[in-house]
């Protein structure tokens, strides 16, 4: 009985505002709630990117030994940060900026830029971004992990954020050079995940492996991640975020067709990745690793990242579970070839993002949004050969630019610590606390 | 036959351990101790708060070995985990009396090898 005059008042309030409604029900007030509900969409998505950070997080402390845990933490925390400071004041503006096909310059501080981008505001459209770029660059302290100087993270996240990832984003995002030529990258398998997994191998191999990860006839030694539970948390929080990661890519909701298909698609890649990759290292040692099953389920988020607007739901099958074969076998090679990635950041986020890359020009649609069909669709070979471009000049770009700043760094505030601070762990060196206080850790490697 | 125990640095146990295998010593107990010496304790802070972390972590090795193996073993731990610095840790060597291997109930020098 209470609600009653409550009731009234609302039945009152719905019967004069939906005639006003129906009578002034323009085209401006029909705008008006598109764009209400796209910004709603898109800051939705940035906010379950910003929580991939947290997932990045889990994956990388659970993967590393306990000694260097608040370490790993502390990387993924502030380079968020110096992201977000970074692509503020400078990474939008070359990105987004109007300039030419290679950079932007203007909307520096995002001052002096229209409030108005693809029909968003500006900010929700930034806030988005960023949280890509955020990403990007967290993708790095995987690689690097148990030997890096802290200062010198850093620096190289800030570098990064404000130059590095900005500039390959505005070659494909920004109307620069690859996007006139028709390079289809949707969400990002090559601006983040590429770019991120091919900054990481450049830096892991300038570091040089782990002491002791490689015995001297080269046999890779094992060391054991430090918390299995923290990492399958984590690979759930990435999986969970990544639906804003690719769904929120349409920046908007539109009739709701395309983003269910992207989020279906993201869903199956990501199941196939892990199937795959568990199949392939139980059949080739025996046991199926866990380990490897929640990287491959990565791979496969990472490789249907470019293609997820494009293809069919049985080719992010397809994509899923290639991703998942490739990057079990890439673990294998980056051990042989002696190059120590702690958690499989490049073969997850590196190769993966070219495959996925790639796979836009195999089973993209031209029905579903792409320029030309892709390669399966009757042999036209147009938009691999594109992709192919678009791939290999962003590794070029990437393996100079990042060689060139981390040479610096290393020359400057120097890139790896002592061997004694190594052995004793980064979380005592580095930050003079430890990860579990009160805890004997008892560590033999 | 002899008991050595030694408390050393626990990052230098693997250089240790590789020192002990070209010595021809396999066979060792390794445990976490915990434990204060001359090296003192060395600072950590917690939210701005300095504090001094006084009992540090060692790891204690135990190892039961034959007399001609005694020096041998010794001059393996000290090379493997001798830094020069305070904090290096210490060996002590005990008369062992008996040693039996449960599996085959062999007694004596024979059980240690």
């Amino acid at each position: 009985m209470k609600s009653l005059p409550l009731r009234t008042i609302l039945l009152l309030i719905a019967m004069f505002s939906i005639p006003a409604f129906a009578e002034s029900g323009n085209k401006s007030d029909l705008a008006d709630l598109k764009q209400g509900l796209d910004t709603v969409w898109v800051l939705l998505g940035a906010f379950l990117v910003f929580f991939m950070q947290a997932g990045f997080g889990m994956v990388e402390a659970g993967f590393i030994r306990a000694k260097n845990t608040c370490n790993i933490l502390t990387k993924n925390f502030l380079d968020f940060c110096m992201a977000s400071l970074g692509f503020f004041l400078i990474g939008y503006a070359l990105m987004f900026g109007d300039g030419n096909g290679f950079l932007g310059t203007k909307g520096w501080c995002l001052l002096g830029l229209e409030q108005t981008v693809n029909g968003l505001p500006l900010y929700a459209f930034w806030l988005f971004q960023a949280a890509f770029c955020g990403a990007a660059a967290t993708i790095v302290a995987g690689g690097m992990a148990e030997r890096m100087k802290f200062p010198a993270y850093l620096i190289y996240s800030f570098v990064i954020s404000a130059f590095i990832y900005p500039i390959v984003g505005h070659w494909i995002w920004g109307g620069g050079w690859l996007s006139k030529m028709g390079f289809a990258d949707f969400a990002g398998s090559t601006v983040v995940h590429t770019v991120g997994g091919c900054a990481a191998l450049v830096g892991t191999s300038m570091l040089k492996p782990r002491e002791g990860k490689f015995a001297i006839d080269g046999k890779p030694n094992v060391f054991a991640g430090h918390n299995i539970p923290l990492a399958s948390l984590g690979v759930f929080i990435l999986w969970f975020g990544w639906f804003g990661f690719n769904a929120g890519s349409t920046l908007g909701v539109a009739g709701g067709f395309s983003i269910a298909r992207i989020a279906l698609n993201t869903n199956l890649a990501a199941a196939l990745g892990g199937i795959a990759a568990m199949a392939t290292v139980w059949k080739r040692f025996g046991k199926p690793d866990l380990s490897m099953a929640m990287n491959g389920a990565l791979a496969g988020l990472v490789a249907i990242t470019a293609p997820c607007a494009y293809v069919e739901p049985w080719a992010a099958l397809v994509i899923g579970a290639s991703a998942g074969y490739v990057v079990a076998r890439g673990v294998e090679l980056l051990d042989k070839l002696q190059i120590d990635d702690p958690v499989g950041a490049f073969p997850v986020h590196g190769i993966c993002g070219i495959w996925g890359t790639l796979c836009v020009g195999i089973f993209g649609r031209e029905s579903l949004g792409l320029a030309n069909n892709g390669f399966v669709y009757g042999g036209n070979p147009m938009q691999l050969g594109i992709q192919i471009v678009g791939s290999v000049s962003t590794v070029a770009f990437i393996v100079v630019g990042m060689g060139i700043v981390f040479k610096l760094i290393d020359l400057t505030v120097g890139l790896r610590i002592s061997r004694e601070e190594e052995l004793q762990g980064l979380d005592i060196g580095e930050h003079g606390m430890e990860a579990y206080g009160g805890f004997q850790i008892f560590s033999t490697t | 036959m002899k008991l050595i125990i030694a408390y050393i640095q626990p990052h230098m146990l693997q250089d240790v351990k590789k020192v002990l295998y070209k010595a021809e010593v396999y066979k060792m107990s390794v445990t976490n101790a915990l434990g204060c010496g001359e090296q003192q304790g060395y600072k950590e802070s917690y939210r701005g708060i300095k504090f001094e972390v006084n009992l540090l972590k060692k790891v204690r090795l135990e190892i039961a070995v034959n007399e001609d193996f005694v020096d041998k073993t010794i001059d393996a731990i000290i090379e493997g985990a001798r830094t020069g610095q305070i904090g290096d840790g210490k060996i002590f060597v005990l008369d062992l009396k008996e040693c039996i291997r449960i599996r085959t109930g062999e007694k004596g020098n024979k059980a240690i090898g």
